[in-house]
């Protein structure tokens, strides 16, 4: 039986409109391999998923992914809820690094800028699977809630001019507080 | 364990109202619930976890954990899906069941939406069909769910809705900015713009406080408890006779019948894992669409081996929800003011009466924008990532309305739902399973409703529109869900009767959105209560002491 996983931020009416169904294996039975100052992935993993993520998310006037805990978030949903997309991070991260390596000679975080940007655009066009798994949680990590590890003091919450705490109307039942 | 006159099963919309009538009526009554009774200290507002938006999973349940099902794709390959996945279809799982979280628009269905085969005759390769009770039949029940549940709102303005002997019971809470800026298009373009009817506090009401206007509301427990549904309403009244008893996190394994082909009551897990009997004078099924069907076809026996209720195959089959499609307008001006509850202008001029159409559904303004909803809702022309997709985040966050509806979806024979019998869920159940579609002239409706939604928000001013309009591989049925339980004169082409009990047996009932023929181009779950106190008073009516006389 295959077992099915429609895209990571599908709601029930997004998901009304959804057409694609992607597909990815189980990961049964492996725990996290923790090591160095990650839950699930090792050091060199973090360097060139933090490359992908920073082109997805780059800084401007307000934090990159990364500056903003995206993979924070990344790790410890792959060490928690996420546990069935281990195998797809392994896989994709290692062709990632392999590609950048024969693409242009170095890791993918030790290239220039533009460099970076064009690497990142072959992943996208030569694994997309993959690349969508990271586009998806990439966003989840920057503009959802900081309980979850990325989104860092509402960094992305406050750029774009929403309240925070992001929940209008509790000020008028917060004593400490003037009504807003 | 002490017999009962009623076990009820499943604590939601329609389940609560079933225990409190009986209960109310003097019957003793075990109201069984598989998930768990939430307070208000365990609302906390997660946009990556409540029972919307379920990136890391649903907040009121079930837990991905050993709750699978599977859903057969068009080519008919078996895939298996998590409750957090689309394809789920998930409702919920906790006291209240889908009330606890729901967004609360609280609508009365039309006259035709009653009649609709014989208003618009069956499009071939359909099973539409028309209810055997009709909007007048369920006009005093309707009445009552409004005012026992509590609900705000305003329907003076529209005349597209049946006779109706009292306004709603609460006023409509203030219009936010979304609902001044379509208003005035809407009445330029000769339609008639209206306050959604909400199962929310808009002042005090049955002894809670009103809404505090917050927008993190759909999918979300309410904190300040201003949203009404069964477990903060008729549930807690039904506790209070003392005639009867919640049991939560208890799974129903199924109906256990006696040699002469009666109900003689529920086997179920108890929150150890133990098997227990609750034995009972009649058992009514509220488990919602697929948990009820999927309770009947696993109860199997000598008598009923293709379970009970399930004699002519009915079982499961005619499953529905709603066709989602609308439209996105961005616009050069401000249009979030972030006030909740969100969702507060309707239009139901487009439910019926479209030449070439069968039938249609209510358009209305979206409920919820977390910032994550928007990543994927940006201009057409926006890349996917990278400098120019942070930038129109912070373009278009504020900026943009979103306007959708539920059209209603023509039912097949063949978009249904069965039990799996490989696939098992922690309590070594066979899971659902999904298969089929609906009929596809319910894809033209929604396209056509689509373009409707798009020249609403040009009238108001979008600079620039997207539609949503796709064509789902399966029944999209999710918090929707219906039909699979089919109510009907005809015991070969329906599973209850009017009264929603079974044909086969006469002491087990079926009271939950299985039993609608047809869903409404509008949220279902006033239906649902109305039919639920329906068939309450039919069933206090029949009662005769510790028997029951049909």
């Amino acid at each position: 039986m295959q077992s099915s996983r429609l895209g990571a931020r599908v709601t029930r009416r997004q998901f009304v409109a959804a057409g694609a169904f992607g597909s990815a294996a189980l990961a049964i039975g492996c725990s996290a391999n923790k090591q160095g100052d990650w839950d699930f992935l090792s050091d060199a993993q973090t360097r060139t998923l933090k490359a992908i993520c920073d082109q997805i998310i780059p800084a401007d006037g307000f934090p990159s992914a990364s500056q903003a805990g995206v993979l924070n978030y990344i790790d410890r949903q792959l060490a928690r809820h996420y546990g069935r997309h281990r195998d797809a991070y392994r896989q994709g991260l290692e062709q990632a690094h392999r590609l950048t390596m024969t693409r242009f000679g170095k890791d993918l975080d030790s290239l220039a800028p533009l460099q970076q940007l064009q690497a990142v655009s072959e992943i996208e066009r030569e694994d997309r699977k993959f690349f969508n798994l990271v586009l998806s949680h990439t966003m989840e990590g920057y503009y959802g809630s900081p309980r979850h590890g990325g989104n860092r003091d509402g960094v992305s919450w406050r750029m774009l001019g929403l309240a925070d705490p992001p929940v209008l109307g509790r000020a008028q039942y917060d004593l400490t507080r003037e009504p807003g | 364990m002490k017999r009962v006159n009623a076990v009820v099963v499943g604590a939601g919309a329609a389940g609560g109202i079933v225990a409190k009538e009986l209960a109310t009526a003097g019957l003793s009554v075990v109201l069984l619930e598989r998930g768990k009774w939430y307070t208000a200290n365990d609302c906390r507002k997660d946009d990556l976890r409540n029972q919307r938006t379920t990136v890391l999973g649903n907040a009121f349940g079930p837990e991905d954990e050993g709750n699978p099902r599977v859903w057969v794709d068009e080519k008919g390959v078996p895939h298996t899906v998590l409750p957090s996945e689309g394809a789920y279809q998930n409702n919920a799982a906790c006291v209240g069941g889908g009330t606890l979280s729901y967004g609360a628009q609280a609508w009365r269905y039309m006259p035709q939406d009653f009649t609709m085969r014989s208003t618009y005759g069956a499009p071939q390769g359909s099973s539409l069909e028309d209810w055997p009770v009709s909007y007048d039949d369920l006009e005093p029940f309707y009445e009552k769910a409004e005012y026992e549940i509590g609900i705000s709102g305003d329907y003076s303005g529209t005349p597209f809705h049946g006779f109706r002997r009292r306004a709603l019971p609460m006023p409509p809470l203030p219009p936010n900015r979304e609902f001044e800026i379509l208003a005035p298009a809407a009445t330029r373009l000769g339609l008639h713009p209206f306050h959604i009817p909400m199962a929310r506090n808009s002042v005090p009401y049955n002894s809670r406080g009103p809404c505090m206007r917050c927008r993190w509301c759909v999918g979300f427990a309410c904190e300040v408890d201003a949203k009404n549904g069964s477990q903060n309403t008729v549930i807690p009244v039904a506790l209070n006779t003392g005639n009867c008893e919640l049991r939560t996190q208890c799974m129903a394994k199924e109906i256990l019948t006696d040699d002469r082909g009666r109900a003689r009551g529920v086997s179920y897990f108890d929150l150890h894992g133990h098997l227990q009997e609750q034995l009972a004078d009649i058992v009514i099924v509220s488990g919602c669409a697929t948990e009820s069907a999927r309770l009947l076809l696993n109860s199997k026996s000598r008598l009923f081996p293709n379970g009970l209720g399930n004699r002519s195959d009915q079982v499961g089959r005619n499953l529905q929800g709603h066709h989602y499609t609308g439209a996105v307008g961005f616009f050069d001006f401000e249009t979030y003011d972030d006030v909740g509850p969100g969702a507060s202008i309707a239009i139901s001029d487009y439910n019926h009466g479209t030449p070439g159409l069968c039938g249609g559904g209510m358009l209305a303004n979206e409920f919820i924008r977390l910032p994550i909803h928007m990543v994927d809702r940006l201009p057409a022309n926006t890349p996917r990532w990278g400098a120019g997709h942070k930038q129109a985040m912070r373009d278009y966050h504020k900026r943009t309305i979103v306007i959708m509806g539920p059209t209603q979806q023509i039912p097949t024979a063949e978009g249904r739902m069965t039990v799996d019998e490989t696939v098992r869920d922690k309590w070594g159940l066979p899971v659902v399973r999904f298969s089929g579609n609906v009929h596809p002239h319910t894809f033209e409706i929604g396209q056509v409703q689509a373009t409707r939604a798009e020249a609403w928000l040009k009238e108001a001013g979008a600079i620039s529109t997207s539609l949503m309009a796709g064509k789902p591989q399966l029944v999209s049925a999710s918090q929707h869900q219906a039909g699979t339980c089919r109510m009907g004169n005809d015991p070969k082409a329906s599973v209850v009767n009017r009264n929603c009990q079974i044909h086969d047996v006469d002491n087990v009932f079926v009271i939950d959105s299985s039993v609608h023929v047809t869903n409404g181009g509008f949220n279902p779950v006033l239906t649902i209560m109305a039919v639920a106190y329906h068939a309450s008073e039919a069933l206090v009516r029949n009662w005769k002491g510790t028997g029951f006389r049909s």
